[in-house]
């Protein structure tokens, strides 16, 4: 079952184009790779996917529920929507939803290549945050709050209590009430994939999880991972160097290279493809050219 | 040998002091040469002559050079750690503070039996030791209670969070009884100064500082056109009561709503902009305002402002003379210094009201957007956070905070000019937000003390005439004793007064969030 469908997604900045004609899909429950050498326009997918770029072109589609919503599709597209929300299932137009939005209704959370966390406010705190939306309509917008409501208090005891349920598993309980900026640095990249969780996301969007950990911590994120794919039922696309992480956890692997997507398919698939090997390792220049011919470059 | 390679050292060193010292009163010298050396004044035929003031300007050359050479030369590093040994000393502190308090009294009986200037420098001392024995007493205080309740211990950690409660409730019933133990005290002649220029004046900007809080401190939009929303507050109050004859009751929180909508109008066009191009927008803002109040004649009467804005009565009783009045209807006898008071304690009614809902604001998932908006704005976005409606709101409740007190302050004053909404009313609101340090509502309130309560202190020093010369003003100094503090504090505690943040919530124990850690917010 399809989860989010790219469908020819070009970005250009001024005459840089940093993605050209991408397609590709997600499937529900699985780990999607997006890999690539530096530079391939892996982050810049996901700033699209997230609504902080709006595309040059290009059509992307998420939808949750029942899954013949995707039906409507061309006729959301032809009426200009931005997307479709009934009891059955829930469809979105990415391109056309500013970023909160995209996070708020299409319930796609991402975390950063460049950690963002709010240094300044503890552990918990920081998850309460991501738990904005549901809080702030138990506060009714701040206005029953203000009075004193239980209804608000109770809100707030579960949001604590899901918060907690998150730092028992990433073992940040004892932590709680520490400033986030105080954590390790591989304490502060689980952190802020708990906080991504607790949106209550469908898709989550990993911008290279395991940058700056060491093997192990590697091992054990990608363990994590796992376990969140398998009992959670959330599907991750991932960007991630680390290929030891990426062969070992995905289901299915896209490599990009200079915007353009060069292979496609299972881990142990791609990685014996001679293009990827030639954009990762490099190859001697006749070869090279030859590939570039092969991928329209 | 050794004893000679210890004066030389000893030598370089008094070498090198000397040298520091000179480029300080070189720098001095360059500094006060234009401020103090030559002065411009008015001769009998109005004309401008320049007159010089040579020995005032070498006396505080030479101080700078003194000073530093002294800095230089003391054994800085030992003596802050017997300071520190010293501060910590409960014992130590009280009896320093009996020293003060006998000194003070030595010198209040000398001026009693002294000469005219004598006597006023005596008790310019006197004031000095008076001031110094009451600082011993609280840090003996301050010391007896970190000794006693450490912070490591939970029984500490109970006791300390008592002693904080009790000191909330002490101040509180303080500001309560201010006015009545100062009438009692002063009578009616001695205390209405005070009452109105350290209690209502002060407490006006610990409103507005408290209100400014929400945008600067915990939204880290840095707004330099604050002043603005207090000016929409009062000329609404001042228009709306003289046109329509409104009650200040009803224009009060009509006022507050204005003040809102010209946040929101504010808000709108500076929401993409952030830090420093916020700022200049922001302060452009303020003087937008104060130039249509002085150019719409019309409507707001120019620079001459507008005269007899009606007075806040007693909740429909007026503050008169007469047989309606406040004075008749209670059987006291007329005193104008009822309607002090009782502005006095509207404005700690509004403040407190400020204070209460900024509180608990702060702890309801707004304020934590708020305070994650300053922290970082994209991992807001990424949360699903609507960063235009939670900047809309900071500001429009910001503003709303400005434009209660602007009303306030039309009403109190009975007159309302753009002179009283200058850039630099905004700027020392600014200085008390920062000085008090950003989000900390008890540090904005000190800030509002130190700051209003000092400048209007600098008035009351006539004393101080005695030590400079007859035609020394103090007030002249305020600005330069202003920066003078800025300077200090951007030295000593360059995060405010209070730089520690407070969690919103917690899971086990709440823990102060140190200040390194808190960002300050870029728009």
């Amino acid at each position: 079952m399809t989860l989010l469908r790219v469908e020819h997604l070009t970005m250009r900045f001024g005459g840089l184009v940093a993605i050209n004609d991408l397609s590709f899909t997600a499937e529900r429950g699985h780990i999607t790779a997006l890999i690539g050498p530096n530079g391939a326009g892996k982050t810049t997918v996901f700033n699209c996917i997230t609504g902080f770029y709006k595309p040059s072109e290009g059509r992307m589609a998420l939808q949750f529920g029942d899954p013949a919503v995707w039906d409507e599709i061309e006729a959301l597209t032809e009426r200009g929507q931005r997307g479709l929300e009934c009891r059955a299932g829930s469809l979105f137009l990415l391109e056309r939803m500013p970023d909160f939005l995209v996070a708020q209704k299409a319930r796609v959370a991402r975390t950063f290549q460049n950690i963002r966390l709010f240094p300044g406010m503890t552990v918990l705190e920081n998850l309460l945050v991501a738990q904005h939306q549901p809080l702030m309509r138990a506060s009714g917008w701040s206005v029953l709050g203000m009075l004193g409501l239980p209804s608000y208090a109770r809100a707030e005891r579960a949001a604590i209590e899901k918060a907690r349920l998150w730092l028992d598993r990433i073992g940040l309980t004892e932590r709680a009430d520490d400033p986030a900026g105080a954590l390790p640095y591989g304490a502060q990249r689980e952190l802020e994939i708990a906080r991504a969780m607790c949106t209550d996301p469908v898709l989550l969007c990993l911008d290279e999880p395991a940058a700056g950990l060491n093997p192990s911590e590697s091992a054990e994120l990608a363990r994590f991972l796992r376990t969140l794919r398998n009992e959670h039922a959330i599907s991750i696309l991932l960007i991630e160097h680390d290929m030891s992480v990426v062969m070992e956890i995905s289901d299915h692997v896209i490599v990009l290279d200079h915007g353009v997507k060069i292979a496609d398919g299972p881990p142990d698939v791609v990685r014996d493809d001679p293009k990827v090997i030639a954009a990762y390792l490099g190859v001697e220049h006749d070869e090279v050219s030859q590939v570039e011919a092969e991928v329209g470059l | 040998m050794a004893a000679e390679a210890n004066n030389v050292a000893s030598r370089s060193s008094l070498l090198l002091a000397l040298r520091a010292a000179a480029r300080t009163a070189l720098i001095a010298f360059g500094l006060l040469l234009p401020l103090i050396a030559f002065r411009a004044v008015h001769d009998i035929r109005n004309e401008l002559v320049l007159e010089t003031r040579w020995p005032l300007f070498a006396a505080f050359v030479a101080i700078a050079f003194a000073g530093r050479l002294l800095w230089e030369l003391l054994p800085r590093e030992s003596l802050k750690i017997r300071l520190a040994a010293f501060a910590r000393a409960p014992g130590q502190l009280l009896s320093a503070a009996a020293a003060c308090l006998v000194l003070a009294n030595v010198l209040r009986l000398a001026a009693k039996s002294l000469a005219d200037t004598d006597a006023a420098i005596a008790l310019a001392f006197t004031y000095l030791f008076a001031f110094a024995t009451f600082a011993f007493v609280i840090g003996a205080v301050g010391a007896w209670v970190i000794r006693r309740y450490p912070a490591g211990t939970e029984t500490g950690r109970q006791r300390r969070h008592q002693i904080g409660v009790g000191l909330r409730t002490g101040a509180l019933g303080f500001l309560l009884v201010y006015p009545l133990m100062l009438f009692w005290l002063a009578g009616s002649q001695g205390s209405i100064k005070w009452i109105d220029n350290f209690g209502i004046q002060i407490l006006i900007y610990v409103m507005l500082g408290w209100g400014l809080n929400i945008v600067v401190g915990l939204a880290g939009l840095l707004d330099l056109g604050y002043v603005a929303f207090y000016a929409v507050g009062a000329y609404s109050y001042a228009l709306l009561a003289k046109s329509f004859g409104l009650s200040f009751w009803i224009l009060l929180p009509l006022a507050g709503i204005l003040a809102a909508f010209w946040g929101v109008l504010l808000g709108f066009p500076v929401l993409r902009l952030r830090g420093d191009y916020l700022a200049i927008v922001t302060l452009a803002f303020g003087e937008i305002i104060r130039l249509v109040l002085i150019n719409w004649v019309d409507l707001t009467n120019g620079y001459a402002g507008i005269s007899g804005v009606p007075r806040p009565s007693f909740f429909g009783i007026p503050f008169t003379d007469g047989p309606d009045g406040f004075a008749a209807r209670f059987g006291l006898e007329f005193n104008a210094i009822y309607r002090t008071m009782f502005l006095y304690y509207v404005i700690l009614v509004l403040a407190l009201i400020t204070a209460y809902v900024t509180m608990r604001l702060r702890r309801l998932p707004i304020g934590r957007a708020w305070e994650a908006l300053r922290e970082d704005e994209i991992a807001c976005r990424a949360l699903g956070i609507n960063t235009t409606t939670t900047k809309l709101s900071a500001f429009a409740i910001g503003a709303m905070f400005g434009g209660f007190a602007g009303s306030f302050f039309a009403a109190r004053q009975g007159f309302v000019s753009p002179e009283s909404f200058t850039f630099m009313e905004s700027a020392v609101i600014v200085a008390i937000v920062v000085l008090g340090g950003m989000g900390s509502q008890i540090g904005v309130a000190a800030a509002a003390i130190v700051i209003i309560g000092g400048t209007e202190l600098m008035r009351e020093l006539d004393v101080l005439k005695a030590i400079f010369g007859r035609d020394f003003d103090p007030t002249q100094y305020r600005m330069l004793l202003f920066g003078l503090a800025m300077v200090v504090i951007m030295i000593w505690k360059p995060r405010g007064l209070i730089s520690t943040r407070t969690p919103s919530v917690f899971l086990k124990e709440r823990k102060a969030v140190s200040g390194a850690h808190v960002r300050e917010g870029h728009g």
